[in-house]
């Protein structure tokens, strides 16, 4: 097995969560809306959404994620923080978010 | 802010080989949005001779099918007017020569690339080419848990264990994996052990589709129908194993419709949600709907565009909407719903396409389908029509 697991994910601050090889975020030009292809399946993230995920590059963590949109939009970071796990818990356990390998090195 | 997740598809799954039909968000009824995926019969060959084959009866011989070149240009242009998924099938993809090149012209184009094979014809190194040519996930399907009752209705000895080997190296390249178990009377008692399968070979989808009958099955109807008795236990069985495998393995159910009082919306209604292109170029609204006669449909060949096609031919007009319904379904509150059920379904077993699915308890033959699926299923014949380009062939009776 490679790279990264997306089986019974728990999303945590601490998680570097990924999309997996076989959840594509799109934009697809013909309906204007951004799109994650996935097997058998096409989802239709909303703006807050897409922003979250082109975070998600399985270096940055769940809570420098949080940290970010909370300065970007002078949120309440527990409110962002929850909604923010919520919907990346939402993604992982239909099966399309990773998580990168810890780096032993 | 709270972010969202909407599914964009609501599923209309698609019953011979348990493809998923995705209907955009807010798509209108009397609007046809292009669909987000489209099935491509690369080919009619295949290697299985499987007596439920989806495929026609009458089957397209290899030197009509389209050519690389052409099948390029269908898959540019289908990404073109929005397409979004290409479901590369058959028969047996594989069989095709030029199956990476295709693969690698979808993901140049940007289309998300899925592989419906039987898998027996596939080396580690052919997977690992289509890999790298960026194929984005990988269904194969299963004809059982053990080589016995599997590679006899494959008719094709050694399946099973090939199956096996492919599924394994499929994860090994980090491919996702749905294993696809066609169920029918003769391997419904190993259905507890497929799930286990599923679950070994790291899958992350398994879908329990149960035989829909025209074409090649409904020609093995008598071998293929489960008993009462066997529907009850898989319902039982796939709810336990969904609940205790969450998380695990994603299970899709199909279940056999002669036995349901509703009917199935079919491909999620006539020429809404789905069309298919055949190996010879024809633009079909669904793979089986080539067993309705008197319907022309036209070819990627002809002057046509793909999307022409898809909003202005007669055959997709024909039976879209409700406007086309009889009684009882022209009055029904559910004629939007399910808009009358499976068109080839009502034209195998009425012999009139505009008919009221016989599937549905309001059509006035479900009683009459219903008690010969029971009476067949308990008479209990086993032997298979086999699929083949000879119109099929039976099998060897056994001691």
């Amino acid at each position: 097995m490679t790279g990264s697991r997306s089986r019974n994910l728990t999303v945590e601050e601490t998680s570097r969560p990924v999309l997996p090889r076989h959840a594509k975020l799109r934009f697809d030009a013909t309906r204007q809306l951004w799109v994650i292809l996935a097997p058998e399946r096409v989802l239709a993230p909303d703006e807050i959404a897409v922003e979250i995920l082109q975070l998600c590059d399985g270096v940055r963590s769940v809570g420098e994620i949080i940290d970010r949109l909370a300065a970007k939009y002078s949120a309440a970071r527990e409110l962002i923080g929850a909604d923010v796990i919520a919907m990346l818990q939402d993604l992982a356990d239909k099966g399309f978010l990773a998580e990168a390998r810890e780096n032993t090195a | 802010m709270s972010p969202t997740l909407t599914d964009a598809s609501p599923i209309a799954r698609e019953p011979a080989d348990g493809l998923a039909v995705l209907e955009r968000r807010g798509s209108v009824a009397e609007q046809f949005g292009i669909p987000l995926a489209v099935l491509a019969e690369l080919t009619h060959r295949c290697p299985l001779q499987c007596p439920y084959c989806s495929n026609p009866v009458e089957l397209e011989r290899s030197r009509g099918e389209l050519t690389t070149p052409e099948w390029k240009a269908v898959l540019s242009e289908l990404a073109e007017i929005g397409v979004l998924q290409i479901h590369f099938s058959g028969g047996e993809p594989t069989a095709r020569k030029d199956l990476v090149e295709l693969v690698r012209h979808a993901t140049d184009v940007g289309l998300y690339s899925n592989l419906i094979t039987s898998a027996v014809l596939l080396s580690r190194d052919k997977l690992k080419a289509l890999a790298d040519a960026g194929l984005c996930h990988v269904q194969i399907s299963f004809q059982g848990n053990e080589p016995k009752v599997a590679d006899r209705v494959a008719g094709f000895s050694n399946a099973h264990a090939k199956k096996l080997e492919v599924a394994r190296w499929t994860r090994e390249l980090d491919l996702p994996l749905t294993v696809n178990a066609v169920m029918h009377r003769q391997n419904l008692d190993q259905l507890a052990d497929i799930i286990a399968m599923a679950v070994e070979l790291d899958a992350d989808r398994l879908e329990v589709a149960n035989v829909q009958y025209y074409g090649w099955a409904l020609k093995n109807r008598a071998a293929l129908m489960p008993t009462l008795q066997q529907l009850e236990d898989t319902t039982r069985i796939v709810e336990d194993a969904r609940s205790r495998l969450k998380g695990t393995l994603e299970i899709d159910y199909v279940m056999p419709d002669y036995y349901a009082l509703r009917p199935k919306k079919c491909m999620g209604g006539w020429g809404r949600q789905f069309f298919n292109i055949s190996p010879t170029g024809k633009v079909l609204p669904c793979h089986a709907a080539e067993t309705i006669t008197g319907l022309d449909f036209e070819s990627v060949r002809g002057n046509h565009s793909i999307a022409w096609i898809w909003q202005n031919s007669e055959a997709f007009n024909r039976y879209r909407g409700t406007g086309w319904m009889q009684e009882p379904c022209a009055s029904c509150a559910f004629k939007e719903i399910d808009f009358g059920g499976c068109r080839c379904q009502a034209f195998a077993l009425t012999g009139d396409a505009a008919a009221t699915d016989p599937a549905c308890a309001l059509s006035p033959r479900h009683q009459e389908i219903f008690q010969l699926a029971a009476t067949e299923a308990d008479e209990a014949q086993s032997r298979f029509i086999y699929r083949n380009f000879a119109g099929g062939t039976p099998e060897p009776e056994r001691d």
